[in-house]
């Protein structure tokens, strides 16, 4: 469904060029290798083709019905019911807040963050390829890692290395994930993703032609002006693919609020993944979550329609190359 | 290149500092791995170091049982996912037809729909299926998570394979299945050893679904480590030493292979 949707806006994009670069190719894609050569593509659009259109057609289906594993027996259809309990529950808006925070804080840390590292590491200093590899790090460490580390090692009220800091420097320290929970989640995430953005955003930096920032440099522009007016705009198109991957990965944030909040204190942790996790996996109602699922599939489609284009308009210029 | 100019000193110390604050999380539990849960508790960096914490892991927690279990689901997943997606991808980089592309950015697409969004079906599925915990069944699901971007990556990778050569083979005579074993796997080979790294990686640190479709039987690190958040007490040595066994070899495969992750991460986007 989100699938068919996602690429109805291609079509004459992808149509407008068609195959006239491969023309020598085609001969023998017409020939009688044609059809298996055809099949062999058949196993990977089969299963991504279940893997999509199954489960959401159930989660559809489940939305629309009453369906508690704890009253088996009640079932039924219940039209708009589910979508209504939703809308009603406490922690439905709460929850859309909370997913909407913890995307914009941790794209806004990770995006400024990561750029500004790559431009400070697109600089010439003395051990760059080992500083670069700690900064790439924490993207490698699995997620409930990085949770725990956090919680336990870093914030820990007492023992933590924050509350360490904090006590040498004659100050008060904090208890940060009862007292701060939803900006230690975001710091926690940020953790993870600012050498995501950092990475990408270093390797379109240094596809930039050295040339033209001198030239720049020459015609006396000052380091500001060329960030401003070379480098950012260069940087445009990388900064736009990290976004919106980045927001399709977030929106989906989980085993780090599981293992440090469990979506608490009260709701105040608690995004729209772990709110469906909670009512299906926790309260049973396969039904109520169901439609907090479909939520989620609009909202990522929104998302990734855009991105969908985007790739689609490099796919053709690759091509036509 | 600007590299044989000298930057002034504040950059170099600049940048040094954030990568040591970046990374000192990670530095803070390799340290703490080799301290006695007493010690764990002190900022300190000097202490005896010892390998009890990671003894006491392997003895008391079935840790290798876990170790296994990442291995084979990640291990496994990579291979089925790649043995699906190679041969996709040579017949849409080499013979591509008008619906090549909406089939490419269909695919990935499907990598777009958030977990959550079918999370019930299918976790009443695995229920249903006897598939609930067991390692077959979370095998299969990281196959399919990850199908879209082998099925890219690999694309990627052939679109990059000069046509002559393919075309030099085929005027010698060279049939498809030659053609693919003798020209194109060699030649796609760094390329593919950089999907299967990627793909490693990714599943090897998956959490959402390993944290909801298994407990005990099935249960790789991600979910072995999240069981320390029960506070019944701090261990934070055993915690350290856990983790650290846990992040290395994927972090070690991540440094090596960080040029080329690029292109994956960002299907193909930016290279």
């Amino acid at each position: 469904m989100s699938s068919i949707s996602n690429t109805s806006p291609m079509p004459s994009e992808a149509n407008a060029s068609p195959s006239t670069p491969k023309s020598r190719r085609g001969k023998r894609a017409g020939g009688e290798r044609f059809l298996p050569i055809r099949l062999l593509q058949t196993p990977a659009v089969a299963l991504l083709f279940l893997w999509m259109i199954v489960p959401l057609a159930m989660t559809v289906y489940f939305s629309f019905n009453r369906y508690n594993l704890m009253s088996p027996d009640q079932t039924g259809f219940v039209g708009l019911e589910n979508y209504q309990f939703l809308l009603e529950d406490p922690a439905f808006w709460p929850s859309i807040a909370n997913t909407a925070l913890l995307i914009g804080s941790v794209l806004g840390v990770s995006v400024i963050g990561g750029t500004l590292l790559a431009v400070l590491f697109d600089q010439p200093f003395r051990g760059r390829g080992i500083a670069r590899l700690l900064v790439i790090g924490p993207f490698f460490v699995m997620p409930t890692v990085a949770a725990l580390i956090w919680k336990n090692m870093i914030m820990h009220p007492v023992y933590g290395m924050l509350a360490f800091v904090m006590r040498h420097l004659g100050l008060e320290p904090i208890d940060w994930l009862a007292e701060y929970p939803m900006l230690s989640v975001i710091i926690i995430v940020s953790w993870q993703w600012i050498p995501f953005a950092f990475l990408i955003l270093l390797t379109a930096l240094q596809s930039l032609d050295g040339d033209q920032k001198e030239a720049a440099q020459l015609d006396g522009a000052g380091p500001i002006r060329v960030f401003f007016y070379i480098v950012l705009p260069h940087l445009k198109r990388a900064i736009t693919v990290v976004i919106m991957i980045e927001t399709i990965f977030l929106l989906s944030v989980f085993a780090e609020i599981f293992t440090t909040t469990a979506g608490g204190p009260g709701t105040e942790t608690t995004n729209l993944t772990y709110l469906v996790y909670s009512i299906g996996l926790q309260q049973f109602d396969i039904g109520i979550a169901s439609a907090g699922g479909i939520f989620a599939v609009v909202l990522a489609n929104i998302v990734s329609f855009f991105l969908v284009r985007m790739l689609a308009k490099n796919l053709k210029g690759a091509n036509e190359k | 290149m600007n590299d044989q100019k000298k930057s002034p000193l504040w950059v170099g110390l600049l940048a040094w500092t954030c990568a040591i604050i970046l990374f000192f999380p990670i530095f803070w539990v390799a340290v703490t791995a080799f301290k006695t849960e007493h010690q764990a508790y002190m900022p300190s960096l000097i202490f005896m170091p010892t390998l009890d914490t990671f003894r006491e892991v392997f003895e008391r927690s079935n840790y290798l049982a876990f170790v296994k279990n990442s291995l084979i689901v990640s291990l496994g997943s990579t291979v089925l996912s790649l043995l699906i997606a190679v041969p996709a991808a040579y017949s849409m980089a080499f013979f591509p037809t008008g619906r090549t592309q909406k089939l490419l950015l269909w695919m990935l697409s499907t990598k777009m729909m958030p977990a959550v969004g079918v999370l019930v079906p299918i976790y009443l599925l695995a229920k249903n299926s006897g598939m609930l915990d067991s390692v077959s069944g979370l095998t299969l699901i990281y196959t399919l998570i990850n199908l879209p971007i082998a099925v890219w990556m690999a694309f990627t990778y052939f679109n990059d394979v000069p046509k002559e050569i393919l075309e030099a083979a085929r005027i010698d005579g060279a049939n498809a299945w030659q053609e693919m074993l003798y020209l194109l796997l060699p030649t796609a080979m760094p390329g593919l050893a950089s999907t299967a790294l990627l793909l490693i990686i990714l599943s090897w640190n998956e959490a959402f679904w390993s944290l909801n479709l298994t407990s005990v039987d099935a249960a790789p690190l991600t979910v072995f480590i999240a069981s320390y958040s029960n506070p019944e007490g701090l261990f934070w040595a055993k915690l350290s030493a856990a983790s650290l066994l846990a992040i290395a070899p994927i972090m070690a495969l991540g440094w090596l292979a960080q040029k080329q992750l690029v292109r994956g991460l960002t299907f193909g986007a930016v290279k």
